[in-house]
């Protein structure tokens, strides 16, 4: 029972790209391209979601706890870091090469279109990648903070 | 600004608002699919169920609309291979190093008025539009 929800979410969000044209490279380039024969769809895409969102978070956030869960998962960082800015411009310039982010690109897999078999396993790829890093960097660092007590 | 649809955008961008608020309200958590998707592959994470049903429903979506007659085309890439690889490893690097996508900042962050994702979402969209300006633009295409 308790997968039927995110399963009816999936299925609205897919409606919703695949009725706003989100899910085709083309229309989220031409929102991009504003150099180009500008398309600003992408803008109201965003402004409708939001219009909805905001308000919805609001009621989330007055409830003790959602529906189906004990808690909510709310995100806990809130400071602009460096790690935050860094992924960003590097997601930004992925996105603007093909004009797919995630949610689109898992989405077309429906299509079986061998193209995007390739971004969703390299995009899978380079999640796998930035999580090896962190691990490794966590682990030099901990080595480190031994070496330095027993050195001591 | 001959490809422009309003209409059709602001009622996808409904059910994308909507979407996001049920799941939250629901199961508590951020429809941000970079965050949904990255959480399946790592192995030691319990929580996959709600997970593999919200992608599910994603790619299910389209497989409905087609039975319905409304079928999606095949997206248009580019023909380069190296494009697509670079640009999908610097996706999903980026997203994980930046904790989300054009869903999880640029919907539910700003949705939750979040400065973090504001700041988030004004950058990958500036990223993408000078890339974009040079691919087109600068380089030709």
């Amino acid at each position: 029972m308790r997968i039927i929800p995110p399963l009816l979410c999936g299925l609205i969000f897919g409606a919703g790209l695949l009725i706003s044209g989100m899910v085709q490279p083309t229309k989220v380039l031409g929102f991009l391209d504003i150099f180009g024969a500008w398309d600003p769809s992408l803008a109201v895409v965003m402004a409708a979601a939001l219009a909805v969102s905001v308000p919805g978070f609001m009621l989330a956030g007055r409830r003790s706890r959602p529906w189906l869960a004990g808690k909510y998962f709310w995100p806990g960082k809130s400071g602009i870091d460096s790690p935050l800015v860094a992924g960003a411009a590097l997601f930004g310039i992925g996105w603007g090469l093909v004009g797919l982010c995630p949610g689109p690109a898992l989405e077309s897999l429906a299509t079986l279109s061998p193209g995007i078999i390739v971004f969703v396993v390299a995009m899978a790829a380079g999640m796998m990648a930035h999580d090896a890093w962190q691990q490794s960097r966590l682990t030099a660092q901990r080595e480190r903070l031994l070496a330095s007590a027993t050195d001591g | 600004m001959a490809n422009f649809t309003p209409v059709s955008a602001a009622v996808g961008g409904v059910l994308i608002g909507l979407s996001a608020v049920l799941l939250m309200l629901s199961t508590g958590r951020i429809a941000g699919i970079s965050g949904v998707f990255s959480g399946l592959l790592n192995l030691r994470s319990e929580d996959k169920g709600w997970r593999i049903a919200f992608i599910a429903g994603l790619i299910l979506a389209p497989v409905i609309a087609g039975l319905i007659g409304y079928g999606m085309a095949p997206p248009k890439l580019p023909l380069n291979w190296a494009v697509i690889i670079v640009a999908g490893l610097l996706v999903g690097f980026g997203t994980r190093l930046g904790g989300g996508c054009t869903s999880g900042h640029g919907i539910c962050g700003i949705g939750r008025l979040s400065p973090r994702s504001i700041a988030a979402t004004a950058i990958f969209m500036v990223t993408a539009i000078v890339t974009v300006a040079i691919t087109r633009h600068v380089l030709g295409g």
